[in-house]
């Protein structure tokens, strides 16, 4: 009881980098956006069963708001271009999970004339969850691994290390 | 009706230009010039015996040895529960057909999907665009020599098989 009372007046020490990434792995919110029928697993995992809510991800319905894209289904080649796009408007630091079979190699779909085999083709993919379709639990088990990923990550210093390339004349 | 009633029928309205009926067919099938379809459309929808009033499906198979492609018309009747079925046949290397988008609005989609798949040109189709491959597309994905492309927009079709 004695720790909980002196709470208020507790002053915690770490690292900026580790604060920034504890904070930004608490929301991480995703663009909601399926393709398929991962997407009905995507829902389910967002619903109050597998709850990711408590994690702090919640779907957002703009990709200017959002910190992950979880690519949910057979991704054709017609809307590859259009991912691709919503991608690149999303801000920094983002993240992509290709969730199921489809979205990580084409899955059942890779040998038809219209689908791209893997959305790692078009943009760089941070969490494959294999499946077909995977769990709500599987894809829980994904953001958690994102999660695992943000808390190693050192933004601040890499900031630091582009902004000197800078100062000395180089390429950011 | 039986189909050899409806054929009798528009033999009887459209001469040679309704060819021939195929009746130990499970569906038995009348085989009907491409240039009338949409005269035989109207004229099955319209008849007091026939009235087709839904179009429920057409396709397209494309017999790539026999040089032609073939249009398949679902017809069906609410009011006397039959179906007609009706086929068009057309050269690959030519492929073109009246619209029956102003028979049936249903139409419409069918219609482009086929131009988009098999590259049959629909004359008179009020809005001939592709349906479901990419605009920019090149070939007809269910034609029987189509060879897929290397890449789409520097995005590489081939992968690994994962079945070797």
């Amino acid at each position: 009881m004695a720790l909980i009372n002196s709470f208020p007046e507790m002053v915690l020490t770490t690292k900026a980098d580790a604060f920034l990434n504890w904070t930004r792995k608490s929301s991480v919110w995703w663009m909601l956006f399926g393709l398929a029928c991962c997407a009905i697993e995507l829902m389910q995992t967002q619903g109050p069963r597998a709850d990711v809510d408590r994690f702090g991800a919640a779907p957002r319905a703009s990709p200017r708001q959002s910190d992950l894209m979880v690519v949910a289904g057979t991704l054709t080649l017609k809307m590859a271009l259009r991912t691709k796009v919503l991608y690149e408007q999303m801000p920094e630091p983002r993240y992509v999970i290709s969730m199921g079979a489809c979205a990580s190699c084409g899955g059942l779909f890779h040998l038809a004339y219209s689908v791209c085999d893997g959305v790692d083709k078009v943009i760089p993919v941070d969490v494959y969850v294999p499946g077909c379709p995977p769990r709500p639990e599987a894809l829980t088990e994904g953001i958690l691994k994102l999660q695992e990923k943000m808390m190693t990550e050192n933004w601040l210093v890499r900031r630091a290390a582009a902004g000197a390339r800078l100062d000395a004349g180089g390429a950011a | 009706m039986t189909a050899s009633d409806t054929f009798e029928r528009l033999k009887a309205r459209f001469g040679e230009r309704v060819i021939s009926v195929t009746l130990e067919a499970k569906d038995p099938w009348i085989l009907v010039e491409p240039a009338a379809i949409a005269e035989v459309c109207a004229y099955v929808r319209d008849d007091a015996e026939l009235r087709c009033d839904a179009l429920s499906n057409l396709s397209g198979v494309d017999y790539k040895n026999e040089g032609w492609i073939e249009l398949v018309y679902h017809l069906y009747s609410y009011e006397h529960r039959h179906f007609v079925i009706l086929k068009v046949r057309t050269p690959r290397d030519a492929a073109e057909v009246p619209t029956v988008e102003r028979v049936w609005k249903a139409a419409n989609w069918l219609e482009r999907e086929i131009y988009d798949l098999l590259g049959v040109v629909f004359t008179g189709h009020s809005d001939l665009r592709r349906l479901l491959m990419p605009e920019d597309w090149i070939g007809y994905p269910l034609r029987k020599d189509f060879v897929e492309p290397e890449e789409y927009h520097g995005i590489s079709t081939r992968r690994e098989s994962l079945l070797r």
